[in-house]
C-alpha cells in the first residue's frame, strides 16, 4: 500500500449524450502533504476530474470506466451515507465563487460550522471556536464576530477566505480547489492566496489545485499535471515543469506565463517610449468627471470618475490599468459617447467632441470605435460574422455587393480567420475567433482610435497572449491610436507606451509605461506591480512583504477596495 | 437509470406531437367548420331535450333537441376565431408598445407601465362583468376587452426582453455606430425576442379562450342562438342531473385545447434546452 | 424597509381610488341611467324624470361619485333597483359565504400545493416529476366548469352521495354548510393546487441547480437539511408570494364555481345583478372583489420584499 491520499486510475467521464470524453483515460495519484496542481485551458476537463475525488459529476456526465480511490474508499462506487461521512470531514471543497457558493440567507459561521454538525464531530460552541481560530489565522478581521455577518456584508476577498475556513474547518486529508482565486483583482488574489498556502501547511494536508495560472500554480504546487482535451499531456515536479517543459503546449503555457510578467529578469519586453509627439493629439480627454445619478453643480450622485485627463497620439498605445471598481469601463464608455461626462472635456485632433454619440457627427462615429470585453454579448448572436462586419461597410462607407464580400473577407484575413467564416453564426465560433470578430468589427469602421476595454480578460492564458500579439501588430501595421484598458498589468506592459494607473476613479499615476512599472512611485501602483503573479520561486513572499510594508501608506482601504458598481457591498465591507 | 434521459427525450417529442396534432385539428375543423357539420347547428333533429347518441347524432341532442356534434364543430370556429382576434390584438399592442417603452425609456415607458399596472391589479372576470353590464354582451366588446386586459401582461413581457436586450453590448455597439431607431428595433432586438414572444402567443391564447368561455358560461359572453364551447356548456348544463354527458364535450374540447396550448409550448421550450445542452 | 411598505401601501391607496373612480364609470356609460332602467322602457317622461331628481341624477357626475364614496365609507352601499332593499343587507350575508368558500378552499390547497410541489421539484426529472407535471400542467389548464361539472356528475349524479346545488341557508347546521361546500371547494381546491404546485416545483427546482446547493452537497449535508434548510430559507419569500397571489386569483375561480353550483356568495349576487343591470348592487360587488384582489397583492409584494436578502441588506447594514 502506498501513502496515497487520493489515487485516480484510468478515468473515463464522457457526456450522457455521447461524444467526445471529457475525462480521457487519466491516472494520477496524491500523496499526504502534496499539492497536485491540474493546470489546463476551459474545456480540459480540470474541474470534472478534481470533482470525482468528492464522488460528484455534474449533471449530463456520467462514468465509462476508471476508479478513483480516497483514503481506501472507491468514490465512483460508494454508498450515499459513505460519500456523505467523507465529504467536509475527509476531503473538502473550495469552489471558484465564494459569492455563489455561500447560502445567501444563512450567517457565515452557520455555513462554516455546518461541517462540524452534519458530521456529528464536536459540540457546536467548540466548533465556533475552531472556526474563529481559523478566521484569524487567515487574518480575517474581528474573528470574534465577523461570522456573525452575511455573505453579501463582507469583501469578495474575505469571502474567498471564508471558504478556506469551511474547507479546513474539519482538517481534512485532501482539498480540492477550483480556481479558488480566478476571480479576484491581484491584490486580492495575493492575500487569499497566502491565506490557502498558509492552510494547507498548517494541517499537512494534501490539495488537488486545478488552475489556469501557471504562475500562480507555482506558488503552491509540489506537483504539476498539464491537462489538454481531458488527457494529462505532462507531469512532474512545479520546478520541472517550469524549467524545463517537454510537450510544445506546456512550452507555450510557460512561455505565456513568463510574458506575463513584468520585471522578471530577461523575460517579456517592455516598449521604448514614443520618440517624438506631433503637436496636436489624435485625442484628448481633459478634466473628465462622470458617475451615476442626477448631476447638481456638474458632479453627479454617485462619481465614478474624477478629473481624468489623458493624450492619445497617432500610432500609440495607451494603456489604462484598474482594478474592479476602479472606472476603467466608465471612462472607455465616455470616449465613445455612450456615457455622457458630468464635466470636462473630449477633443479629437483638437475638435471639441459632443458628449453623446447621438450628437457626434457620423465620421466623429466612424473614427472612434469601442471593442467591448464580453465578444459573447457585443456581438449579435443572430446574425453571421459576414452581416455583422457587412452592415458597418454599408453603414459607414456605403460598401454592398461583391465589393463589401471581398472587404469583408480581407477583414478576416487582417484577424487571421478564414474567409468562409463569414457564413458563420457568433455561436459556432470559439472565444478566442469571436473576440478576433470583435475586434474586426471596429477595424471594419476603418478607425483612427480604438479603445479596448478589458478584450482579454475572458480568455484562457495562450489565446489572450494572441490577441494581444494581434493588437500589437494591428497598432503598428495600420498607426492606430490605441487606449488599452485592463486590470492586468503585464498585459499593458508588453503593448503600452504611456501608460496611466486608475484607482476608485482617480489617477494615481500616469507616464511612460517603462518608468512606471520600473520604478513606481505611488504606493498603489508599487503594490499593483508586486502582486501581478509570477512563476519564480519565492514570489508570493516577496509580494506579501511588499504588502506589508505598504499597508500603512495605503491606509486600511486596499484591503476592502471600495467599488462603486457594488455600492452595497463596499459600504459593508469589513475594514481591517 | 442507463438511459432515462433518452426516454425522456421521446416522451417529450411525444408530448409535443399530440399537442400539435390537437392544434391542427381544431384549425382544421374551424377553418372547415361548414363542410364537416353534419347538421345545421340550429337545425331540430330530434323532439326530446338532451336525447342519447344514435347514428347522425353522434354527441346526442342539446336542450332544444339540435344536433351537438354540429354545435360543437360551429363553436370551435366562434371560439378559436375570437380567441385568435384577441390574442392578435393584444400581441400587436403589447408587442408595439413594450418593445417601445424598453428602447425609449423614460415618461414614454413611465407613462405605459402605470396603464399596464392598473390593468394588471384588477381582476380581469370582474373587470369583464363590469364591462359587460355597461356596454351589454357583444362578440365585438367580448375581443377588445380580451385584447385590453391581456395586452397589458404581452407589454410588461415584451418590455421585460427589450430592456435586457437594450443593455446588451450589440446594442450599444449599434447606437455607438449611429444606427436609427428601426434597426435597432427589427434587426438586433427583433429576432431575439420573436421565438419568446411566440411562446407567450400560445400561452395567452389558452388564456383568451378560459376567459372568454367563462364570460360565456357566465351567460355574459356570446349570446344565443350562436353558442362558442363555453355557452355550450352553459345552455346544455341543466341536463347534468339528468346524467346527460352533453355539457361535458364542450368543456372537454376548452380543457384539450388549452393543455395542448400549454403542453406544446413547454415541450418545444424543453426539446430545444435539451439541442442547446448536447451541443 | 418600513419606507418600501408605507410607499406600497399609499401606491395601493391611491390604486384603489383610481379603481373605484373606473367601476363608477363604468357603470355610468351605459344608454339610459338608473332611473330609466329601473322604471323600465313603458314609464313616461314624468316619471323617470322624478325619479332622477329623488336619486340625486341631476347632479353633475364629480357629485354622484362623491357622494357614493362617501357613503361607501360610512356603510351606506345604497338601494338596489330590484329588490329595492340596502345593498349592505344583500352583501353581508353572501360576503360570508364566499369568504367561507376562500377560506376553506386557501387551508386546504396552500398546505397540499406546497408539499407536492416540494417532492416534484426534489425529484426533478424523475418518473414520479414528470407524470406529475403533466397532469399539474392539464389541470392549471382546465377551466373550473369543466372539473366543475365532472364533480357534480360523479358525486351527485352517480354516486348520489351530495346535491348538485349547493343549498345553504343562513343558521344552516355545520353537516349542512360541509355538504354545501364539498364540491365548491373541491373544485377549487383542484385548480389552485395545481396551480400552485407548478410554482413551487419551479422554485425549488431552480434553486437547488444552485452552485451553493452544489456546495452543500459536497460538505456532507443530507438531503433532506439540503432542501429544508439551503433550498427552503431561500424559497420562502417567492412562495409567499405565490401563494398570495393565486389567492388573488381564487377571485375568478370563485365566480365560475359559485355559478356552476348555484352557491349563494357575492359572486352569484353579482352575475344576477349585471343580468338585471341592478348597478349600485354591480359596484359594490366589482368594488369589493377589486379591492380584495389588489390587497392580496399587496401582501404578496411585501412579503416578497421582506424577504428579498438585499433588501433586509440596508437593516443588517444599520446593526453591524
Amino acid at each position: 500500500m502506498s501513502n496515497s491520499v487520493l489515487s485516480i486510475e484510468d478515468l473515463v467521464v464522457e457526456p450522457v449524450s455521447g461524444g467526445r470524453p471529457v475525462v480521457d483515460g487519466i491516472s494520477i495519484s496524491v500523496e499526504r502533504g502534496e499539492v497536485l496542481a491540474l493546470i489546463g485551458a476551459s474545456g480540459s476537463g480540470k474541474t470534472t476530474l478534481a470533482l470525482t475525488a468528492l464522488g460528484h459529476l455534474r449533471p449530463g456526465l456520467r462514468i465509462r470506466r476508471g476508479s478513483v480511490t480516497l483514503d481506501g474508499t472507491e468514490m465512483l462506487r460508494a454508498a450515499p451515507q459513505t460519500l456523505r461521512s467523507l465529504r467536509g470531514r475527509t476531503i473538502a471543497y473550495i469552489a471558484q465563487s465564494a459569492a455563489a457558493a455561500f447560502n445567501p440567507r444563512l450567517r457565515l459561521d452557520a455555513q462554516v460550522t455546518e461541517v462540524s454538525r452534519v458530521h456529528n464531530t464536536r459540540p457546536y460552541k467548540e466548533a465556533l471556536q475552531a472556526a474563529h481560530r481559523l478566521y484569524g489565522r487567515l487574518d480575517l478581521p474581528n474573528p470574534e464576530v465577523v461570522g456573525g455577518r452575511f455573505p453579501h456584508q463582507v469583501s469578495g476577498g474575505q469571502l474567498q477566505r471564508f471558504m478556506i475556513a469551511m474547507g479546513l474547518q474539519e482538517s481534512p486529508l485532501l482539498l480540492v480547489c477550483d480556481e479558488p482565486t480566478s476571480a479576484l483583482d491581484v491584490t486580492t488574489q495575493v492575500e487569499v492566496l497566502r491565506a490557502l498556502k498558509q492552510g494547507i501547511a498548517d494541517n499537512n494536508t494534501a490539495a488537488l489545485f486545478v488552475s489556469h495560472d501557471l504562475a500562480v500554480v507555482s506558488q503552491i504546487a509540489t506537483k504539476i499535471a498539464v491537462l489538454r482535451a481531458g488527457r494529462v499531456i505532462e507531469f512532474g515536479t512545479a520546478r520541472e515543469i517550469l524549467d524545463s517543459p517537454r510537450e510544445a503546449y506546456t512550452r507555450e503555457l510557460v512561455a505565456a506565463s513568463k510574458h506575463m510578467t513584468i520585471g522578471s529578469a530577461g523575460a517579456g519586453h517592455i516598449i521604448a517610449p514614443s520618440p517624438s509627439h506631433a503637436a496636436t493629439p489624435l485625442l484628448t480627454v481633459e478634466k473628465v468627471v462622470a458617475g451615476f445619478g442626477k448631476v447638481t453643480d456638474g458632479a453627479p450622485a454617485v462619481t465614478t470618475l474624477s478629473d481624468i485627463s489623458l493624450k492619445l497620439h497617432k500610432g500609440e498605445v495607451v494603456g489604462v490599468i484598474g482594478e474592479s471598481g476602479s472606472g476603467k469601463s466608465t471612462l472607455a464608455r465616455v470616449i465613445a459617447g455612450l456615457h455622457p461626462a458630468a464635466q470636462g472635456k473630449i477633443y479629437m485632433d483638437g475638435k471639441n467632441l459632443a458628449d453623446t454619440v447621438e450628437r457626434r457627427t457620423v465620421s466623429e462615429r466612424q473614427r472612434i470605435q469601442l471593442v467591448f470585453q464580453m465578444a459573447d454579448t457585443a456581438l449579435n448572436q443572430k446574425h453571421s460574422v459576414g452581416r455583422i462586419l457587412g452592415r458597418v461597410l454599408k453603414f459607414f462607407h456605403g460598401t454592398s455587393g461583391r465589393a463589401r464580400e471581398a472587404r469583408v473577407a480581407e477583414l478576416l484575413k487582417m484577424v487571421q480567420l478564414p474567409p468562409e467564416y463569414a457564413n458563420r453564426l457568433p455561436s459556432q465560433l470559439s472565444g478566442g475567433e469571436k473576440q478576433r470578430v470583435n475586434l474586426a468589427r471596429a477595424l471594419a469602421a476603418e478607425p483612427e482610435i480604438l479603445i479596448c476595454d478589458e478584450i482579454t480578460s475572458a480568455l484562457d492564458t495562450i489565446v489572450a497572449e494572441s490577441i494581444i500579439q494581434l493588437v500589437e501588430d494591428l497598432s503598428k501595421k495600420l498607426r492606430l491610436g490605441i487606449i488599452f484598458i485592463s486590470h492586468d498589468l503585464a498585459t499593458v506592459s508588453t503593448l503600452a507606451q504611456e501608460v496611466t494607473v486608475l484607482r476608485h476613479g482617480r489617477i494615481v499615476e500616469s507616464g511612460p509605461t517603462q518608468i512606471v512599472l520600473s520604478s513606481p512611485k505611488d504606493p498603489y501602483t508599487q503594490l499593483l506591480v508586486s502582486s501581478v503573479p509570477q512563476a519564480r520561486p519565492g514570489w508570493l513572499e516577496e509580494a506579501i512583504a511588499t504588502r506589508n510594508r505598504l499597508r500603512h501608506a495605503l491606509e486600511t482601504d486596499v484591503l476592502t477596495p471600495v467599488s462603486v458598481s457594488e455600492g452595497s457591498r463596499s459600504t459593508l465591507a469589513v475594514s481591517s | 437509470m442507463l438511459d432515462a434521459a433518452v426516454v425522456h427525450r421521446r416522451e417529450m417529442k411525444l408530448t409535443l406531437w399530440i399537442s400539435m396534432f390537437i392544434i391542427g385539428l381544431c384549425t382544421l375543423v374551424a377553418i372547415f367548420s361548414p363542410w364537416i357539420m353534419p347538421h345545421d347547428p340550429t337545425e331540430f333533429v330530434t323532439d326530446e331535450p338532451f336525447g342519447s347518441p344514435q347514428v347522425g347524432i353522434w354527441l346526442g341532442s342539446d336542450y332544444l333537441g339540435r344536433d351537438l356534434f354540429s354545435r360543437l364543430i360551429d363553436g370551435t370556429r366562434t371560439t378559436l376565431v375570437m380567441a385568435l382576434a384577441a390574442t392578435a390584438l393584444a400581441h400587436l399592442l403589447g408587442d408595439t408598445l413594450g418593445l417601445l417603452a424598453a428602447l425609449r425609456g423614460g415618461w414614454v415607458d413611465a407613462v405605459i407601465s402605470r396603464v399596464a399596472d392598473l390593468i394588471l391589479s384588477l381582476p380581469k372576470i370582474i373587470v369583464g362583468l363590469v364591462v359587460v353590464a355597461a356596454l351589454g354582451p357583444s362578440i365585438v366588446v367580448i375581443v377588445i376587452l380580451a385584447a385590453i386586459v391581456y395586452a397589458a401582461g404581452v407589454f410588461r413581457i415584451a418590455r421585460a426582453l427589450g430592456s435586457d436586450l437594450v443593455n446588451m453590448d450589440f446594442i450599444k455597439v449599434a447606437k455607438s455606430r449611429g444606427e436609427g431607431t428601426g434597426w435597432i428595433l427589427f434587426a438586433e432586438i427583433l429576432p431575439h425576442v420573436a421565438q419568446p414572444l411566440a411562446a407567450d402567443f400560445a400561452i395567452r391564447m389558452s388564456f383568451a379562450i378560459l376567459f372568454m368561455s367563462s364570460l360565456s358560461f357566465l351567460g355574459l359572453g356570446v349570446q344565443p342562438p350562436l353558442a362558442d364551447w363555453g355557452g355550450l356548456v352553459r345552455e346544455n348544463l341543466g341536463g347534468l342531473a339528468a346524467g346527460s354527458l352533453v355539457p361535458i364535450f364542450p368543456a372537454i374540447a376548452i380543457a384539450v385545447t388549452s393543455v395542448a396550448l400549454n403542453l406544446f409550448v413547454d415541450s418545444l421550450d424543453e426539446h430545444q434546452r435539451k439541442q442547446k445542452g448536447t451541443r | 424597509m418600513l419606507s418600501f411598505i408605507l410607499k406600497r401601501v399609499l401606491q395601493t391607496a391611491v390604486l384603489l381610488l383610481a379603481v373605484s373612480v373606473l367601476v363608477f364609470i363604468g357603470c355610468q356609460i351605459l344608454p339610459g341611467d338608473v332611473a330609466q332602467v329601473a322604471l323600465g322602457q313603458f314609464a313616461t317622461e314624468d316619471n323617470v324624470r322624478a325619479l332622477r331628481l329623488e336619486l340625486g341624477l341631476d347632479r353633475p357626475a364629480y357629485v354622484q361619485y362623491l357622494s357614493w364614496l362617501a357613503g361607501i365609507l360610512q356603510g351606506d352601499w345604497g338601494q338596489s333597483i330590484t329588490t329595492k332593499t340596502s345593498v349592505a343587507t344583500m352583501l353581508s350575508e353572501r360576503l360570508w359565504n364566499t369568504g367561507l368558500l376562500a377560506l376553506v378552499t386557501t387551508i386546504i390547497a396552500v398546505p397540499l400545493a406546497l408539499i407536492l410541489g416540494l417532492l416534484m421539484a426534489v425529484g426533478a426529472g424523475r418518473t414520479w416529476d414528470r407524470g406529475a407535471s403533466i397532469v399539474v400542467l392539464g389541470l392549471s389548464a382546465t377551466p373550473e366548469f369543466l372539473i366543475g361539472t365532472l364533480a357534480v356528475l360523479l358525486f351527485a349524479v352517480q354516486l348520489r352521495w351530495l346535491p348538485a346545488v349547493a343549498y345553504l341557508s343562513p343558521g344552516a347546521g355545520i353537516s349542512q354548510t360541509a355538504r354545501a361546500l364539498f364540491l365548491p371547494v373541491l373544485t377549487l381546491v383542484i385548480v389552485v393546487t395545481a396551480q400552485i404546485a407548478r410554482m413551487t416545483r419551479a422554485i425549488i427546482a431552480n434553486l437547488l441547480t444552485q452552485p451553493f446547493v452544489e456546495m452543500a452537497f459536497l460538505k456532507g449535508v443530507p438531503t433532506r437539511r439540503v432542501v429544508g434548510v439551503h433550498a427552503l430559507i431561500n424559497a420562502v419569500g417567492p412562495l409567499a408570494n405565490v401563494v398570495a397571489l393565486n389567492i388573488a386569483y381564487l377571485v375568478s375561480g370563485v365566480v365560475v364555481v359559485e355559478t356552476i353550483f348555484a352557491y349563494p356568495g357575492l359572486a352569484g349576487l353579482m352575475i344576477n345583478a349585471v343580468q338585471a343591470r341592478d348597478l349600485p348592487v354591480v359596484q359594490a360587488c366589482a368594488l369589493i372583489f377589486c379591492a380584495t384582489y389588489v390587497l392580496m397583492i399587496l401582501l404578496a409584494d411585501i412579503l416578497a420584499h421582506v424577504y428579498d436578502p438585499r433588501s433586509t441588506a440596508q437593516t443588517a447594514e444599520v446593526k453591524v
